[in-house]
């Protein structure tokens, strides 16, 4: 019996050069986009006229998601994909999509309490869109959850994976079930984040160095992640091999 | 498929456990919700829509883990899956089942929650009708997949509400609300969309189940 998971392409020297050459550059774009957006959240932009200074979280904010749904959009291909052809790479891309996306969404939605508070008044409201956002975190909370506890990791990836699957699918009918489930009562706070301070063209300047660093970030984190995942599978494989020689 | 369904209709009818404890637990959930709020108050009556549907969802959720542990049991599910079958139509039948037994469950759940919170029997029953129908197909479409899934993890019960109750809030917010604003007097009309959004439900997991059951099943 040998492991479902195998690495399929052994860490080869010439290959872990490349990489680390990307991986580096990566960590490096990131940490000085990341530096460039402190500068600019915390010096450059001009602060709100009708928010103040609180303003400024929203450009990490707004940040936070830019990565969430890329990596929750790679979790759903990897997931069809996985079950469509079994490979065990693609159930590693959608494990560590999921993991880093939920990272970046527990980030966004704690960003967006910290600022709720001060703005609307409260640190939650049942806004459709935080609505969904906290349906989705559910969603892939549990799609971790599920592999943590099943008993062997092909059940699980393969478990994840229809999880993956029933998300995105479901993903329109939440949509539509939360939009008319506030939209019949009336809105008690208008929705409209920063949305008056985004023509001038500091903030919008600002806003993109945050976009791109924090999306360089999430980038780097999933390479780091795939590789150590890659590692634990090769690890598996010598065990499986060590333990049961057949 | 019929064949299958009848085998697990026949086990029930024979043994009853699944839909006398279906039954005893959406009373219960019933009468502790009861207690949640003031009786005497206009709340209750504003709450009663979400209490009928959190007790036929629980009930539904401990129902449905009963129905595939029954296959675990004396490795029945090893039979089907030796049988000459597709695996979705196991699916389907599997389905079908939880659905008439949630529904058996909620011809007396149903007017027990019309006594409880004093509402008019004909019109209640005949308004709820197409949304108890509608949502509890869904509720099974769904919860018959990831039944079989979470049988098959370590934490068992806890994991099927965990994985279905999420993916089915499209399912509870549209019941709540057609429900909420039937038992208020609007028209059937006026909570189509509601029901086209059930509808749109129950197709799109009876065909995500249908697809995936295979996966979720099989060694």
């Amino acid at each position: 019996m040998s492991s479902h998971r195998t690495a399929n392409d052994p860490p080869s020297g010439e290959r872990g050069s490349a990489s680390g050459v990307i991986d580096i550059g990566l960590a490096a774009a990131s940490f000085l986009a990341i530096l460039g957006a402190i500068y600019c959240v915390f010096v450059y932009v001009p602060t709100d006229a009708l928010q103040g200074p609180v303003q400024r979280i929203f450009y990490v904010h707004m940040s936070m998601w830019l990565p969430t749904f890329t990596a929750f959009a790679i979790v759903a291909v990897a997931s069809v994909l996985y079950l469509w052809r079994g490979q065990p790479a693609w159930d590693r891309l959608g494990q560590c999509a999921a993991e880093i996306g939920l990272l970046f969404c527990t980030l966004g939605l704690i960003t967006g309490s910290v600022w709720a508070r001060p703005i609307w008044g409260t640190w939650w409201t049942w806004d459709p869109r935080l609505t969904l956002t906290l349906v989705l975190w559910m969603i892939y909370a549990t799609y971790l959850l599920l592999r943590t506890l099943s008993t062997d990791s092909h059940q699980g990836a393969t478990f994840a994976a229809i999880l993956g699957v029933s998300g995105i699918v479901d993903l329109y009918l939440i949509n539509r079930a939360v939009y008319w489930w506030r939209g019949i009562h009336p809105a008690v706070i208008v929705n409209q984040k920063g949305g008056s301070g985004l023509t001038d063209p500091q903030m919008q300047i600002t806003l993109v160095v945050c976009l791109l660093g924090f999306f360089l970030l999430f980038v780097w984190l999933l390479r780091l992640r795939m590789q150590a995942a890659r590692l634990q599978d090769i690890v598996e494989d010598v065990r499986e091999l060590l333990t049961h020689p057949s | 498929m019929l064949a299958l369904l009848w085998k697990d209709l026949l086990i029930e009818f024979r043994t009853k456990e699944t839909l006398a404890s279906l039954l005893m637990l959406g009373l219960l959930i019933l009468l502790i919700m009861s207690f949640a709020f003031d009786p005497t108050s206009e709340l209750r009556r504003a709450a009663a829509p979400g209490v009928l549907w959190v007790a036929v969802i629980f009930a539904g959720v401990l129902g449905i883990n009963r129905s595939l542990l029954h296959e675990r049991e004396n490795d029945c599910m090893h039979g089907l899956l030796l049988a000459p079958l597709d695996r979705g139509t196991i699916y389907l039948a599997k389905t079908a089942a939880n659905f008439l037994f949630m529904l058996a469950a909620d011809v007396v759940v149903v007017p027990a929650f019309i006594f409880f919170f004093n509402l008019p029997l004909w019109i209640t029953v005949t308004r709820l009708l197409p949304v108890l129908l509608l949502g509890l197909l869904g509720f099974a479409a769904i919860g018959t997949l990831f039944a079989a899934i979470s049988l098959r993890t370590r934490a068992r019960e806890v994991m099927l509400p965990l994985l279905i109750l999420p993916l089915a809030s499209p399912l509870v917010i549209a019941s709540v609300q057609a429900s909420s604003a039937l038992l208020n007097g609007a028209s059937v009309r006026t909570v189509g969309h509601w029901l086209n959004l059930l509808v749109g439900f129950d197709a799109v997991f009876l065909v995500v189940g249908w697809l995936t059951f295979e996966y979720a099943i099989s060694e």
